[in-house]
Order: structure tokens, then sequence, then C-alpha cells
């Protein structure tokens, strides 16, 4: 699960560091030429999925309560 | 440029109504900076875990207003729309793919640094290189290059606030009549960020998030229809991209050509990767209440890109409204455009709600910035160098005059340089912020790279980044016209924080299984793994006094 997080973090990192596939005109949609309204989608999309790789993290890594460590150890 | 100067009239005359609007709003922000010292009130303000981090204890929300004013500054507002308005959308709209993929970044990378600070009472990025790699030299850099970098960003605000007031029609010839407002506006700011600490900008960023937001659905609603629809928009834009600008003497950017790929991308990501290790973003991490929260605002903090998109293409509305940007001095100045669009397009006192969005908009950012320089000259420089024994409150009454401090070099720097300097050392903070990510980021995952590799890599960068800054030349700007300079080896243009940033991370790698055959100390590490996974409720992630007394 914490390999699916990683992959849906990096998703929106790779598709906007690749320029040339979205770097078009066409399609327009309502007037917008396709560069932009495409990264403006792209606004949710990562959202999205960085919500679900937190809800994904949650799940695969419940959270341990630390336990105090001996003082030696924390003062090497 | 003449006829144009003539064709444009309206900056004759002071905007009354749009000026007392903007007064009532920055009126009513003060008073909300002083009284936030009673918000969410600590046994005592001494301390830079209460004035530095405003208690460590802000929430989801809290901190998304936050980390929201925070990172979309006034001059964000200003000049993102501006670089769309002159030069294309290379230069502008690469903040929208920038603030896209920041948010995985922080995700990952910032709900670890928060768990190893609060652990060991970190208060700044430097605070960790300290303890993790036991370097005071490592230590120092990323201090310096943190404050180096975050003094031009908080004189940058001022230019968005004078923009504004420029607009209104405020100066002129006289410098008092320029210079006053802006100089009175910074006293307060500096006033209530000694007396309140983080917790004022917090406050207020509610009131400059809820303007802004406001300000940009009305004007993305009601401007494109007043002016042709976006299909007109779009088309208008794109005429005057393919005429050469005459600042640069090339042409703009409608849509980024197959040989500006790699300075979009580049652009994006190196601005992405060094957005957090601004200070001010540090800090404002730092002040959450756990790592969930964090995370849970990786997720959320995108609403603001969409935002700045549309802030973007308000530049290219501009394009179509015919907006002509003239400053006082008769001169074209793009930096005008987003203002003027706003005064001709609106009636005066939402024009005057625009304008306080955007000044309010300033007074948040320069307030963090301030204080987490503040923080890094208390920890990093004060504590470490010059008195080791600085008790909490010494260090909290350090902080405090030391943001005072901050804010009014600032205000020198703006108000005797030219502006161009402003912009010319932001330019390189961005620059250099990134050349610290290697000893922070990697750092956060491990002990690998040799801390004199890393203080090498972080040298070698700092000078190669500068130098190629220097030489970007325009025809009308003899040096640091731009971020953007051919790559090594690929020969594309590209962003030269990120070139700096790579040759950095070749030079700390080379080095590291160098000086550790020449057996060099290695230095002590504070840190142990499980540090690194804590959350709000781990023992000594509470209390506070604990925390920073326990380290030295």
């Amino acid at each position: 699960m914490l390999v699916a997080a990683g992959v849906l973090l990096l998703v929106p990192i790779v598709a906007l560091m690749w320029v040339s596939s979205y770097a078009h005109d066409e399609p327009r949609l309502g007037g917008w030429p396709f560069f932009f309204w495409y990264q403006m989608l792209w606004v949710f999309i990562a959202s999205a999925c960085t919500y679900a790789a937190f809800k994904l993290v949650q799940r695969a890594r419940p959270h341990r309560p630390m336990v105090e460590p001996d003082e030696n150890e924390d003062h090497r | 440029m003449s006829a144009l100067a003539a064709a444009s009239a309206p900056n004759t005359g002071v905007n009354v109504v749009a000026l007392a609007v903007l007064i009532v709003l920055f009126l009513a922000v003060t008073v909300m900076g002083f009284l936030a010292t009673r918000w969410r009130q600590a046994a005592s303000m001494e301390s830079l875990d209460e004035w530095g981090l405003g208690g460590r204890g802000f929430g989801t929300w809290v901190t998304w207003f936050l980390l929201g004013g925070d990172l979309y500054t006034a001059y964000t507002f200003i000049a993102v729309p501006a670089a769309m308005f002159a030069l294309g959308s290379v230069s502008g709209f690469f903040a929208v793919p920038y603030t896209i993929v920041v948010y995985p970044i922080i995700f990952v990378f910032m709900s670890r640094l928060w768990s190893v600070s609060h652990r060991h009472g970190y208060v700044t990025a430097a605070d960790f290189v300290r303890g993790r790699y036991g370097s005071r030299g490592l230590s120092l850099a990323v201090a310096v290059t943190g404050i180096l970098a975050t003094m031009p960003y908080i004189a940058l605000q001022l230019v968005g606030i004078e923009a504004v007031l420029e607009v209104i029609g405020l100066g002129g010839n006289s410098a008092l009549a320029r210079d006053l407002p802006l100089f009175i506006a910074f006293a307060v700011l500096a006033a209530y960020t000694y007396s309140s600490g983080l917790r004022a900008p917090a406050l207020i960023a509610f009131v400059k998030d809820a303007l802004i937001y406001l300000v940009i659905i009305v004007a993305v609603i009601y401007l494109p229809t007043k002016y042709g629809g976006w299909g007109h928009i779009f088309d208008a834009a794109q005429t005057k991209m393919a005429k050469p600008s005459p600042a640069t003497g090339k042409p703009g950017a409608f849509i980024p050509a197959p040989t500006q790929y790699w300075a979009y991308g580049t652009l994006a990501l190196g601005s992405a990767l060094a957005l957090f290790m601004y200070p001010h973003s540090v800090t404002a991490v730092l002040s959450s209440k756990s790592r969930t929260t964090i995370r849970r605002n990786a997720a959320i903090l995108p609403a603001y890109s969409f935002v700045l998109g549309l802030l973007a293409l308000l530049g290219w509305v501009a394009i179509a409204a015919g907006t002509k940007p003239i400053g006082l001095n008769g001169q074209p100045n793009a930096q005008l455009v987003i203002p003027q669009l706003f005064e001709d397009s609106f009636p005066s006192w939402f024009a005057g709600i625009a304008f306080a969005a955007v000044a309010i908009g300033a007074l948040v950012p320069a307030a963090i910035m301030s204080i987490a320089a503040a923080n890094l000259f208390t920890r990093n420089i004060y504590r470490e160098w010059l008195r080791p024994n600085a008790t909490v409150a010494q260090e909290a009454k350090v902080g405090k005059l030391i943001s005072l401090l901050v804010k009014f070099v600032a205000l020198i720097f703006v108000l005797t340089m030219d502006k161009q300097n402003a912009i010319n050392f932001q330019l390189l903070g961005g620059i250099w912020i990134l050349q610290t990510l290697p000893s922070v980021v990697f750092g956060l995952y491990t002990r690998w790279f040799h801390r004199w590799a890393l203080l090498a890599g972080w040298a070698v960068a700092m000078v190669y980044g500068t130098v190629k800054a220097y030489n970007v030349s325009s025809p009308t700007v003899p040096h640091f016209a731009g971020s953007l300079a051919p790559m090594e080896l690929i020969g594309q243009l590209g962003y030269i924080a990120f070139t700096a940033f790579v040759l950095n991370v070749i030079v700390a790698v080379v080095l590291t299984p160098v000086l550790r055959a020449l057996k060099s100390p290695e230095g002590d590490d504070r840190t142990v793994m499980a540090d690194y996974f804590v959350d709000a409720g781990d023992p000594r992630v509470k209390p506070l006094p604990e925390l920073t007394t326990d380290q030295h």
C-alpha cells in the first residue's frame, strides 16, 4: 500500500513535467486552449491523488506510539 | 510609447473611495494583529516556541490559512499576472504546475521534518542540520542562506504594496508622499509582529484569504464577460505574444514552444523544491499541531493553486481589456497591470477591496518571513556562535528585536535602492535557497552523505548559480535579467536554480566517498530512526518547556 501511495504522489509530478504532452492549443474548452484547462484540471487530480495517498498511508502505517528511549541513547 | 502614455490618463488624482476602503480594512487588520496575543493565549510569550511558532498548536484550518497566506504572497499576485501580461506563459503560468507538484513533495518531506523537529525542539531547518550532522559550519551555511534568501522576499512584499498605492494615485514627485504610507504600514506591521509573534499573521491570514478569494472569484466571473469572453481573451493574448516584446526584443510565449519545454518544466520543479526550503515555509509547517495536519493540508492546499491559475490569466484579461499599466512617473510598468485592471473595471469601492486584498496579502507573508529570519538568526547564529548559554526568554527577546531589524532593512532596501535590485536579489534568493535542499531533505532520510561533501556541494552550487544569473542579460537589463540560462549538456534554456542543484548533488555524491576514505570526522547524529515518525502525543513531543531546555 505504501508503494501505491508513492505512485499516487509521483503521478502528478511526472504528468506535469512531461510538458510536450500538453503544450497544445487544441482541443479548446469554452475558449480555453488545452494547455490551460488541462493544467487547471490537474489541480483537482493532484489534490485527489494526495488525499488518496494520505488515506493509504494512514491505513498502511497506523501510528504506533513511540516508546521513550532511555536517556543514554538520546544524548549520544 | 508616447502614444501609449497619452492614451491612458486614469492615474491622475487620488482614488478617494478606494483609498478609504483600503484604510478601513487596514485598520481592522491592525486591531486584529494586536489582539492576536490573546488568541490561544499562552502562559508566557517569552520563548521562540510561543512567539516564533505560535505555540506549535495550529490545527488543519489555521494551518491551511497560514500556509496559504504565507506561500501565495502579494508579490505573487502582482508578479505572476505581470509576467503573463509582459512575457507570456513560460514566465507566468509555470506557477500552476509549480504549485501543484509542490504538494506531493510537502506530503513526503515536510511531515518527516515536523516529526524530528518536534522530537528535538528544532525551530529551524538549520537546527535540524546541526542535530543530524553535528556540524556547526553546515548549519551556519543553511541559516545564512535562509536569511539571505528571505530578505529580498520581504522587500518584494513592499513592492506589492507600492504597486497598489501607485495605482490609487498616492505618491508623485514628493519622496515623502510616496514613501510615507509604506513607512506607516510597515511600522504597524513591525509593532504587532513584535508583540504577537506568529499568532498575528495566522489570524490576519483569515481576512487576507477571504478577501483574495472574493476578489478573484468576482474578477474571474465578471471580467471575461465584460471583455468579450475567454475565447477572445486568449486570442488577444496570442496576438500580443506573437509580437516582439519591447522589454526583451523577443516574442512572448502563448503556449511553450518545443525549445521551451525544459524551461517550463525546470522552472516548475525547481521552484517547487525551493519553496519548502524557504524559512517562512518551514516556520509555518512547524507551527502546526501534528504530522497529520501537514499531510491533510497537502491535499487541500491546491485550492490556492487553482486561484493562482485564474489570477495568472487575469494578466491576459488585461491584454484583452487594453489595460495600460503606466506608473506615476509616466513609464510603463507591467507590475501595475493587475491593480490598474481592477481600477479600470470595477467600481471604486470594490477596487478598494481588491487593493486591500493585495496590501494585506503583503503583510501576512512579510510578518512570517521576518519571524522566520529572526528564528534562524537567534537559534543558529546568536545561540550557536555568540551566546551558547542563552535562556529561552533571551532567545525570544533577540528574536523579536531581529524581526524588527529585518523589516527595517527591507524597508530601507526598497526606499533607497532601485526596485530592480529587489527583484534581482529575489531571483538569486530562489537559486540560493534550493542549494540547502540536499543538507536538509537528504538528511531526513540518510546519513550517507558526508557533512563536508554537502557543504562543498552547497558552496559550488551557490557560486555557479550566482555567476550564471549575473550573466543573464536582456536589451534593457545588463545583469540578472531572468532566471533561465542554457543548461550544461542539454543546451536548452533551463531554470538556473535547478542546474545548480544538480551540480550540488553531483559534488556531494562524489566527495562523500573521498572524505570517508580520508577518514575525516563524521560528526554526531543526535537523532534516532524513530524520531522521524513521531506524531502529536508521543513522549517529549509535548510538553514544550522540556523540549527547549533539553538539548545543547
